[in-house]
C-alpha cells in the first residue's frame, strides 16, 4: 500500500490557446473514497480527468496519481492501476461484448478469463456473445464499467457513469463502487445528475469556470454555506397563532395549501426552533430537510444569485 | 509488444469479419482472370493470354485499384476511433501511441498482403495451368515480383491512410483527403509530369532524360508502374510514360527498396504527427 493519496493536484492550470479550462485547482483525494466531481458543461471536469489520466499535461502545477506522475516514464506502470470510463463511449459495434472486453484485457496485459469474470460481475454474461450493436445504452455502460475494472485498478475515473442506467441498475452500480471502496479502491466520478448522488458519494468537488469552488463531505459543504434548513410542519392551529412561533427575523415561513407550514431556518437556529415547535400546540408532525446537493451546488456556482430554497 | 500485436490481431480480425480480405482477394482474382481472358479478345483471338502479358495489363489496373483499396481500408483507423470515443480510452491503456498506430498499420499491411497473395496467387495458378506454363520458373519469378511490388504498393498507401487518419479530426475530411491523395498519385502526378515534358519539349534535352526517372520515384504509384512495366520485355510498348525510364537506370531491387522506403517514411511521418495530436 502506498501512503500517497490517490490523486494530488497542486495549483494546476490548463489552457487551450486563449481558453483557460482549469485555473489554480488544488485537490487531494485520499485512497479508498468515492468522490463526485460536479460542475456544469465546460466547468473543466473532463479536462481534470484527462490530466489525472495523463492524456494532457498541465500548463501549470503538478499532478500526482497514486504517488506517480501520469505523464512520463511512470505512465505505463500507472495506467495498469487505473480504470477509466469515458463519457458516451461507443465500443466496437461489430464485436461481441466478450470479444471487445478480451481485446481490452489483452491491451492491459490481463488474461482473457478475467474479461469473462467481469462480464458476470456486471451482469452481461447472458449477452456476452451478442454484438455490441444490439446492446441497450445501459448494457453498453455496464460493458464500459467492466472495461474500467480490468486489472483490479486502485483508482477508477468514471465520466458520467450512470447516464442511461435505470434506477435499479444505478443502485447496483453504486453498490459495486461501495464494494470496491471497501477493498480500498478510490473512485472519482463526474456527474451532472445531482439528485440522489449525495447518498452514494463520500465527498464532492464542485468545479465551475475552471476553478474548484468547493470540496468536502456534504456536512462540510453545508457548514460552509448560510443555506437554511427546511422544517415542514403538519398540524392544526388557529390562524395567526403560528406567527408567534417565528418572531426571529432570520426565519422565513411559507404556508402551503393544506395548511402545512414550511419554515426556513439558518442551521445555527435549528435546535432552538425545534424545541419551541415541540412544545407548541397543534403540531402533529415535523420533518426536517437539510439543504440538498442541488441547493449547495447552486449556491457555490452562483453565489450572487438570490438564495434558492430547498424543495 | 503484446499490445501492438493485440491491436494488429484486432485489425486483421475486423478485416476478416467485415469481409475486406475476401472482397479484395476476389476483386484481384477476377481482375487477373478477366484480363487474361479478355486481353487477347481485343486482338481477335479467344482464350487465355500468357501470364507475362497478363501481368502487364494487370499492373496498369492494379496501380489504380490497390492505392484506392489501401486508403479505404485505413483512412478512418484513428479518426474513426476518435469519433467513437475509443481512442481516448485506448490511450489511457498501457500502450504508446506508436504501438497503437504500428499495430493498426501492421494489421492493415497483413490484410493487404494476405488478399494480394491469395487473389493474384490463385488467379496466377489458374491462368498458368490453363496456358500450360506451370513449370516456367522465370515466369513465377516475374509473377512473384509483381505480387511483391503490389503488396508494397498497398503498404505505402496503408501508411498514407494512417497519415491522413492522424492528421484530421473528422472522418468525412479523412475520406475526402484520401480521395485527393489517390487522385493525385494515380492521375494528376503523371499528367503534370507529362505536361512538363510537353511544355519544355526540346528544352529539357539531356538533363530531362537523366532527371525524369528520378522524378518518377517521387510518386510510389509510378515506382510500381516502372517496376512492373519496364521489367518485362513484352511490356515496353505499353509502358507509356514509364517507358522513358531506361530499364537499366533503376534495377528491380532498387525499385523495391524505394517502395519499401516510401512505406517506412510515410509511416514514420504518420507516427510523428500522431504523437502531436491533441486528444
Amino acid at each position: 500500500m502506498t501512503a500517497a493519496p490517490a490523486i494530488a493536484l497542486e495549483g494546476i492550470g490548463r489552457r487551450f490557446g486563449a481558453l483557460t479550462a482549469l485555473n489554480g485547482v488544488s485537490l487531494t483525494v485520499p485512497e479508498g473514497q468515492i468522490w463526485g466531481l460536479l460542475g456544469h458543461n465546460g466547468a473543466g471536469k473532463t479536462t481534470m480527468m484527462k490530466l489525472v489520466l495523463g492524456l494532457l499535461r498541465p500548463s501549470t502545477g503538478t499532478v500526482r496519481v497514486l504517488g506517480l506522475t501520469p505523464t512520463g516514464p511512470e505512465a505505463g506502470a500507472l495506467r495498469r492501476r487505473i480504470g477509466y470510463l469515458p463519457e458516451a463511449v461507443a465500443f466496437y459495434d461489430d464485436l461481441s461484448g466478450r470479444e471487445a472486453l478480451r481485446y481490452f484485457a489483452r491491451l492491459k496485459g490481463r488474461p482473457a478469463r478475467e474479461a469473462d469474470g467481469l462480464l458476470e460481475r456486471v451482469e452481461l454474461a447472458a449477452a456476452a456473445d451478442r454484438r455490441i450493436k444490439t446492446y441497450s445504452k445501459g448494457m453498453r455502460q455496464r460493458l464500459g464499467l467492466a472495461q474500467a475494472l480490468l486489472g483490479d485498478p486502485r483508482l477508477l475515473l468514471l465520466d458520467e457513469p450512470t447516464v442511461g442506467l435505470d434506477p435499479i441498475a444505478t443502485g447496483r452500480f453504486y453498490q459495486l463502487l461501495r464494494d470496491l471502496r471497501d477493498q480500498g479502491v478510490t473512485t472519482l466520478l463526474s456527474s451532472h445528475v445531482l439528485p440522489g448522488i449525495e447518498r452514494h458519494v463520500d465527498r464532492v468537488a464542485i468545479l465551475g469556470g475552471g476553478r474548484l469552488l468547493a470540496s468536502g463531505t456534504m456536512e462540510e459543504l453545508r457548514a460552509a454555506t448560510p443555506l437554511p434548513v427546511s422544517i415542514r410542519l403538519c398540524g392544526t392551529w388557529p390562524p395567526g397563532q403560528w406567527q408567534d412561533l417565528v418572531s426571529d427575523p432570520r426565519i422565513s415561513v411559507r404556508r402551503h395549501a393544506a395548511g402545512d407550514l414550511e419554515i426556513l431556518v439558518p442551521a445555527g437556529g435549528k435546535l432552538d426552533l425545534l424545541r419551541q415547535l415541540m412544545a407548541a400546540e397543534g403540531v402533529a408532525d415535523i420533518s426536517l430537510t437539510p439543504p440538498g446537493l442541488e441547493a449547495l451546488y447552486a449556491h457555490f456556482c452562483h453565489p450572487d444569485s438570490p438564495r434558492r430554497e430547498t424543495p | 509488444m503484446t499490445a501492438l500485436f493485440a491491436v494488429a490481431a484486432k485489425e486483421i480480425r475486423d478485416g476478416l469479419r467485415n469481409r475486406w480480405v475476401v472482397a479484395i482477394a476476389l476483386i484481384f482474382a477476377f481482375l487477373a482472370i478477366g484480363l487474361a481472358w479478355f486481353g487477347p479478345a481485343v486482338s481477335g483471338t479467344v482464350g487465355f493470354a500468357p501470364l507475362a502479358t497478363t501481368i502487364v495489363s494487370l499492373s496498369s489496373l492494379a496501380v489504380f485499384l490497390i492505392p484506392l483499396i489501401a486508403l479505404m481500408l485505413g483512412y478512418d483507423t484513428v479518426v474513426g476511433e476518435d469519433e467513437s470515443g475509443t481512442l481516448t480510452l485506448l490511450l489511457t491503456y498501457p500502450i504508446s501511441r506508436l504501438q497503437l498506430l504500428g499495430g493498426k498499420f501492421l494489421g492493415h499491411a497483413a490484410i493487404l498482403a494476405l488478399s494480394t497473395v491469395l487473389g493474384f496467387g490463385a488467379a496466377g495458378l489458374l491462368i498458368a495451368a490453363l496456358t500450360q506454363q506451370l513449370d516456367s520458373a522465370a515466369l513465377w519469378r516475374e509473377f512473384g515480383f509483381f505480387i511483391l511490388t503490389a503488396t508494397l504498393l498497398g503498404w505505402v498507401f496503408a501508411a498514407m491512410a494512417c497519415l491522413i487518419s492522424v492528421s484530421v479530426t473528422e472522418k468525412a475530411k479523412a475520406a475526402g483527403l484520401a480521395l485527393v491523395v489517390w487522385f493525385g498519385a494515380v492521375i494528376v502526378f503523371d499528367l503534370a509530369l507529362l505536361g512538363l515534358l510537353v511544355a519544355t519539349r526540346g528544352a529539357v534535352g539531356e538533363l530531362g532524360r537523366v532527371v525524369l526517372p528520378y522524378l518518377l520515384l517521387l510518386n510510389p504509384a509510378d515506382v510500381f508502374r516502372v517496376a512492373n512495366l519496364v521489367g518485362f520485355a513484352p511490356a515496353r510498348s505499353y509502358a507509356g510514360l514509364a517507358n522513358v525510364v531506361a530499364a537499366d537506370t533503376l534495377s528491380p531491387a532498387v525499385l523495391v527498396a524505394v517502395l519499401a522506403g516510401w512505406a517506412a517514411l510515410t509511416f514514420a511521418l504518420a507516427a510523428w504527427r500522431f504523437q502531436r495530436r491533441n486528444i
